[in-house]
C-alpha cells in the first residue's frame, strides 16, 4: 500500500460509480490524485439486478462495483474511507477535511457524492424496522405470504414492486402520477403481475400501528377505504443529493438541488468539477454508466486545468 | 485483541444471554448489501471497545437461526439489537457510520 500524503493535485470525493472511473481515468492521465468515499459503490451498490450495463447481462450492484474498483485499484487508486465534513478553499488551494478530523490540500476537485434515498416525511421513523424499509432486496423476506406496499413510479419501485410479488402474498404499489416510468420492460411486467395491484393518483398521507405498522393511510380512498392493511411498506420514491458540500462551496444548482455542470462538468466555481448522480447532466438521466461518462469528462478537462496552472506557476 | 464471533442458535444462549459484558447481535444476510457493507464496521468496532462490548454476527440465511429473528422481531436489516443481562437495551436499523455508531453504543452502554 502506498502511503497516504495530505496533499494532492486533485481529490475525488465520492467512491461511487463516477468516482471510481474518474480514479481510473486520472490514473492513466498520471494525476496524483486521492479518492475519499464513504462507503465504496454509494447507491449502485444496493441494486440486485442490473441488466444494462454493457458486458454485463446481469449483475448485482456488488458485484459489479467489484469490478470497477478492482480495475481503479489495478490502475493505482489510493482511497480513503470517510466522509468529507468541510470544504474551504485557502490561497487558490482546497482544504478538505474528514469525518476524523484528517486535513487534506488539493487543487482541484471533483465532487461524485451521488444521492440517497428520498424520504415520505410523514411518520415513516417511528415504524423503521418495523414494517417500514428503503430496501426490497434486503428484507423481502421477513413478508412471506403477507400484505406489502411499495410506494413510488419508477425503475426501484416497479423492481421492488416485482421482488416482492415473488414473496408477499399480495403488493400494493401506490404512485401518486397516473402512469408508471422508467424501462418499459419492467413497466410491462408490473402490469402483467397477478399479485401486484396498481394505485395510481394516490398518496400516503399517514402511517398506523400500535407496536408495528399495520396499515396505511391514503390521501384518497381505493375502493371505498382510505386504509389499506399491509405488514410492510417499501418505500422507492426517487432520490436527493446530497446537499452539505454543495452549500458550503456555494455551487450553482438547479430546482431540485442537483448541481448544475457544464458540458465538461465544470461547476459554477473554478477548481471544482462534479459528476454523477449529484450532477443535472446526462439530461437528469442518472444511471451507473451516465455516472462513469461524467467521471472521465470531467477528468480529461481537469487534466487541463491542472497542465495549465502548474505551467503558469513555473 | 476482541475479534467479532460468529452466533449460532446452539451459543445464542451462553454468548448473548448469560454474557458477563454487553452484547451487540448483528442480525444479517448476504442478500442485503447494507449488511455487507456493515460487517468490516463491527470488525473494527470490535477492537476499538474490546473489553466494553462484545460484537457477535447472526447470519439469518441459515433457517436454523429465523426462528430468533421472529423471536425478536426483526423485520429489516442490517439489525442491531443491544443485549445486557439477557435484555435489549437499545436497537440499530440500518447502515450506520463508524464514528457516529460507536458515540451511540458508548451512549446506550453508559
Amino acid at each position: 500500500m502506498t502511503e497516504i500524503k495530505n496533499k494532492y493535485s486533485l481529490i475525488i470525493v465520492g467512491a461511487g460509480p463516477a468516482g471510481l472511473t474518474a480514479s481510473m481515468y486520472a490514473s492513466r492521465y498520471k494525476i496524483d490524485h486521492l479518492v475519499i468515499g464513504q462507503a465504496v459503490g454509494g447507491l449502485a451498490f444496493e441494486a440486485h439486478k442490473i441488466c444494462n450495463f454493457p458486458t454485463e447481462e446481469e449483475i448485482s450492484g456488488v458485484q459489479l462495483i467489484g469490478k470497477i474498483r478492482k480495475h481503479a485499484e489495478s490502475l493505482g487508486m489510493k482511497m480513503v474511507n470517510t466522509e468529507v465534513t468541510k470544504i474551504e478553499e485557502k490561497n487558490n488551494q482546497f482544504e478538505i477535511t474528514t469525518e476524523n478530523n484528517k486535513s487534506f490540500l488539493t487543487q482541484a476537485i471533483l465532487l461524485a457524492t451521488g444521492t440517497k434515498r428520498r424520504k415520505l416525511n410523514i411518520n415513516e421513523d417511528k415504524f423503521i424496522g418495523k414494517g417500514v424499509s428503503y430496501c426490497a432486496t434486503c428484507d423481502a423476506m421477513f413478508y412471506q405470504n403477507k400484505t406489502v406496499a411499495v410506494i413510488g413510479g419508477g425503475d426501484s419501485a416497479n423492481t421492488s414492486s416485482l421482488y416482492l410479488a415473488k414473496i408477499a402474498k399480495q403488493v400494493y404499489q401506490i404512485y401518486r402520477g397516473n402512469k408508471l416510468h422508467g424501462e418499459t420492460i419492467w413497466i410491462d411486467k408490473v402490469i402483467h403481475n397477478k399479485k401486484i395491484k396498481l394505485i395510481y393518483n394516490t398518496e400516503v398521507a399517514n402511517l398506523e400501528g400500535k407496536e408495528k405498522l399495520e396499515r396505511i393511510v391514503l390521501n384518497v380512498p381505493y375502493q371505498q377505504a382510505r386504509e389499506i392493511n399491509v405488514d410492510g411498506l417499501f418505500i422507492e420514491i426517487g432520490t436527493m443529493p446530497r446537499k452539505q458540500l454543495i452549500k458550503q462551496l456555494l455551487l450553482k444548482t438547479d430546482q431540485d438541488g442537483f448541481i448544475k455542470v457544464s458540458a465538461d462538468q465544470k461547476t459554477s466555481r473554478v477548481g471544482v468539477w462534479a459528476a454523477g448522480d449529484i450532477t443535472s447532466a446526462s439530461n437528469n438521466f442518472r444511471q451507473i454508466i451516465t455516472a462513469c461518462s461524467e467521471g472521465s469528462i470531467a477528468i480529461e478537462n481537469i487534466f487541463e486545468f491542472l497542465q495549465k496552472t502548474n505551467k503558469s506557476n513555473l | 485483541m476482541s475479534k467479532t464471533i460468529e452466533i449460532t442458535s446452539e451459543n445464542f444462549e451462553k454468548e448473548v444471554l448469560q454474557s458477563s459484558i454487553p452484547v451487540l447481535i448483528d442480525f444479517w444476510a448476504s442478500w442485503c448489501q447494507p449488511c455487507l457493507m456493515m460487517l468490516p464496521i463491527l470488525d473494527d468496532l470490535s477492537e476499538e471497545l474490546n473489553g466494553k462490548l462484545k460484537i457477535g454476527k447472526l447470519n439469518i440465511e441459515n433457517p436454523n437461526h429465523q426462528f430468533l429473528a421472529s423471536k425478536y422481531q426483526v423485520q429489516s436489516i442490517p439489525n442491531m439489537k443491544l443485549f445486557k443481562d439477557g435484555k435489549i437495551i437499545k436497537e440499530f436499523v440500518g447502515l450506520r457510520k463508524k464514528e457516529t455508531f460507536k458515540i451511540e453504543l458508548e451512549e446506550a452502554l453508559k
